[in-house]
């Protein structure tokens, strides 16, 4: 194998670019294949962005500090809190909120199986719960129940419908190896 | 978003030598990795205002993970084939996902997959960094203590130059560290512990999962062919002020053969080098209790090897 060149960087002069903010910058999010244009303070969180500078109200705002698991959102396709990072850094990047699973009126088999499961009560957490399954299928076609605890484990549910969740997203797992996904 | 900071500004370099430019000015502006601790702090309204340093948009600093070979030993290794693997190198924003990910890492270097699974849930390990885990320097840091026992070495560049300094000796009191303003940790580089060497990773929190450790070791030991310890290293997360590597109980063990007798000593010898805090997690009475436990249970099961 060769060496990788650890440690090397290149010490050549650079300038130090213009800082943004405080006040509003222009920031274009790419939201479930749709481009968003919004004007925000750079301290602005992409959660803070999605719901109140455009309609995504999907992710939800409850701890604020990245440990429920409601503002969950797929970046890259990974599961992220949308609370712990600034809308700025999401630019560029594809974004999957709750409301881009449904296609042309038809529910994704997460949601779907969610349904049949009567896998929520109040359904505060459900974008995020969909959301952290949908990404935990895709790393993971065919997860135990241990695993799907753990891929679930930053998606708190106050009512405490866990059961009915598991069950949930082990249904979806044999609903879509059965029929895969394009 | 409880913020009510006003005054909130961001850099967003595109090159490496523009990031470290950017670090000369007075004051220098805060770097933002992962953002893990410090959106907390900025949603709580904590944050101090100023200007930070977006290091995402620096692709220098998102390298992949690398193995490099090392130095072919044909003793270990046998004489055909290929070289050994000798090193791996984190850049600034390797996640704990990316690590979990890397099924040779997992192989190398098997405690970063078990420290990085136990960091916050999937939200997180998909955006915090070792980077950012290393240069908050906070006690209770997961990530820290096993790069540690491997003998980690952190890059940091600085306008100026680049210079490499051993993890463990990058902390100095709480939340001291090694790292100048103008500096960045560009990387994190880990030697491949030799062949047969044993490792030990527990965290005790107050749950199984997502909460903050009360006490953490993590632990390495090379054993020679009569039993003797050739080398070993006992790394405490949240029993002292900074992550703490135990290097009198170290040097107890060390030449040793390890034997019951080898044990007691060494935890003997733990109880009176470790001085823990006192905090809302845990009291330092538990602290020392359980750091012995764990060193017991680390020897203990090393005997039984
Ligand atoms: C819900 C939740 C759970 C958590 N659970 C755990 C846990 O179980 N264990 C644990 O150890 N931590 C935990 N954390 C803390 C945090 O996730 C880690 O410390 C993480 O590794 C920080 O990395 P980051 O990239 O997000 O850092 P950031 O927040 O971006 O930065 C942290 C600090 O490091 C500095 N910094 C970052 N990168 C660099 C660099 N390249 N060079 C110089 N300075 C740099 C920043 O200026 C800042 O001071 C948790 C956080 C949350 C929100």
């Amino acid at each position: 194998m060769a060496a990788a060149g650890a440690g090397r960087v290149s010490a050549e002069a650079g300038e130090a670019p213009e800082a943004l903010g405080p006040g509003p910058v222009p920031c274009a999010l790419s939201v479930n294949g749709r481009e968003v244009r919004i004007e925000i303070e750079p301290r602005v969180t992409l959660l803070r962005a999605l719901r109140h500078y455009s309609d995504y109200t999907g992710p939800k705002e409850i701890c604020d500090r990245g440990a429920c698991g409601g503002c969950t959102v797929l970046l890259d396709g990974k599961p992220v809190a949308s609370c712990m990072m600034l809308a700025l850094d999401a630019q560029g990047r594809p974004i999957t909120t709750v409301e881009g699973l449904a296609r042309d009126g038809k529910l994704h088999p997460v949601q779907e199986a969610f349904k049949t499961c009567d896998a929520y009560q109040c359904g505060y957490c459900t974008p995020g719960m969909l959301l952290s399954t949908v990404a935990l299928l895709k790393e993971n076609p065919a997860p135990s129940l241990d695993e799907i605890k753990r891929g679930l484990e930053g998606n708190l549910c106050r009512c405490a419908a866990y059961n009915h969740i598991f069950d949930a997203v082990q249904m979806a797992a044999k609903k879509m190896s059965a029929s895969p996904a394009k | 978003m409880k913020s009510s900071i006003a005054d909130f500004a961001v850099i967003s370099p595109r090159t490496l030598a523009e990031a470290l430019a950017s670090l000369r000015q007075t004051p220098p502006p805060v770097p933002l990795a992962g953002g893990t601790d410090i959106m907390v702090l900025l949603n709580a309204g904590q944050l101090e205002p100023g200007v930070y340093l977006n290091l995402y948009s620096v692709p220098e600093l998102r390298r992949p993970i690398e193995v490099s070979a090392g130095v072919r030993d044909a003793g270990t290794w046998g004489a055909g084939g290929a070289d050994p693997p000798g090193e791996v190198r984190l850049s600034a924003l390797t996640t704990y996902a990316d690590v979990r990910r890397h099924a040779e890492v997992r192989r190398l270097l098997p405690m970063l997959p078990l420290a990085a699974r136990e960091i916050g849930a999937v939200q997180i390990q998909s955006r915090a960094t070792w980077a950012g885990n290393i240069a908050n320097a906070s006690p209770a840091a997961d990530g820290v203590p096993p790069l540690m026992a491997y003998d980690a070495t952190v890059e940091l560049s600085s306008a100026a130059g680049v210079r490499q300094v051993a993890l463990s000796e990058f902390y100095s009191g709480y939340k001291q560290t090694a790292r100048r303003p103008d500096e960045l940790i560009t990387g994190i580089r880990i030697p491949v512990p030799a062949p047969g060497s044993i490792d030990y990773f527990r965290k005790v929190g107050t749950r199984k999962f997502q909460a903050i450790s009360k006490v953490l070791l993590a632990g390495l030991v090379e054993l020679g062919g009569s039993r003797e310890i050739r080398k070993i290293r006992l790394v405490f997360a949240s029993v002292m002020p900074f992550t703490y590597r135990a290097r009198k109980t170290e040097s107890v063990l060390e030449g040793r053969r390890l034997e019951p007798g080898a044990v007691s000593l060494a935890v003997e010898t733990l109880r009176t080098e470790l001085k823990p805090i006192d905090d809302i997690r845990s009291t330092a009475r538990y602290r020392l209790k359980v750091a012995c436990n764990l060193l017991e249970e680390f020897l203990g099961t090393t005997m039984g090897c």
